[in-house]
């Protein structure tokens, strides 16, 4: 199968995705540029993580305007896969491909750290390869990491399973220490309720080589190529 | 015309604003005991060219709703129109 990695001014993990899809999975991968009008037939766009357009206004605001995020809506639209990781959760938040927003870390700072998510759904398209309650290790990097949302929103997340990832701490259980950035019920990442557009800020394509430690952001990706192929 | 339009825009109430709270809490160390809340945005000034003072804030408004404010986080109010 086929992704397509997008590249905005000032991304910076869009290398690392395609050498995740490329090296890690044995997937094809495109690199597009945001000035593209033609996704080139790709089965998964990657919106990955970066500063598009240096982040400028608020994250994402800028991204979600460029030429290539119109095609990028109809493939969502037509129920195509979008894997929105970092920068790119926060431009597809913008997009409004994701309910809510990300903002400005609880703690303020700019946070790059190994951190702990939980895997609260594993029956998406996104997450079928890995068993539900699985604490994985995954970096993050970003200043605009906080999830928030109004309450109706939140609890329809809940009751509908479409929060994926939540932030843990040493002991796999919520608690303000496992919550890096303060988001709202420690979310790290969610799916929207067609189940075809998932946002998480840590980064899943930079544990992808068992060189860099336990590959534990191997089975997301494998969980697409699965659910395509079955 | 040309006309200068001014916008506030700031973190919507119950959005928990971690900037203004450390102000808030540098302000009272610094014996502004009134202070209980601080909030920071930012200010926006648009030059754009319209017929009347109320097309250019009907404009700027657009503006807020598509690009300049984030609904789901910010709140945003015209400061001001004049001419540049």
């Amino acid at each position: 199968m086929r992704f397509g990695i997008i590249t905005f001014p000032g991304s910076n993990c869009d290398t690392d995705a395609y050498h995740a899809v490329v090296d890690a999975l044995g997937e094809e991968a495109v690199m597009l540029w945001h000035k593209d009008h033609d996704l080139q037939g790709v089965d998964v766009v990657i919106l990955p993580g970066g500063f598009a357009h240096g982040d400028y206004l608020r994250a994402g605001a800028i991204a979600r305007f460029s030429p290539i995020m119109r095609e990028v809506a109809s493939h969502a639209g037509r129920g195509g896969r979008v894997l929105a990781i970092c920068n790119g959760f926060q431009i597809a938040c913008e997009a409004g491909l994701l309910p809510g927003a990300l903002v400005r870390n609880g703690g303020q700072s700019y946070i790059c750290d190994n951190i702990r998510v939980r895997v609260e759904n594993a029956d998406t398209a996104f997450t079928n390869a890995y068993q539900a309650g699985t604490v994985l290790r995954m970096p993050i990097a970003h200043g605009e990491g906080r999830f928030v949302a109004d309450r109706a929103v939140l609890d329809a997340l809940e009751d509908e399973g479409r929060v994926v990832f939540r932030y843990v701490d040493a002991a796999g259980v919520v608690s303000p220490e496992g919550n890096p950035n303060g988001s709202t019920r420690a979310i790290a990442g969610i799916i929207n309720s067609a189940g075809n557009v998932l946002g998480l800020m840590p980064h899943p394509e930079r544990v992808v080589d068992p060189i860099l430690g336990p590959p534990d952001g191997l089975p997301l990706f494998e969980s697409l190529v699965a659910r395509v192929a079955a | 015309m040309r006309y200068r339009v001014a916008i506030h825009i700031l973190p919507r109430e119950g959005i928990l604003d971690p900037q203004g709270h450390a102000v808030a809490d540098a302000l009272q160390t610094l014996g502004f005991g009134g202070v209980h809340e601080v909030r920071i945005g930012r200010h926006v000034v648009v030059d754009t060219d319209a017929e009347t003072p109320e097309a250019a804030t009907e404009a700027v408004r657009a503006m807020c709703n598509r690009l300049l404010a984030n609904p789901v986080i910010e709140d945003f109010e015209i400061a001001y129109v004049s001419s540049p």
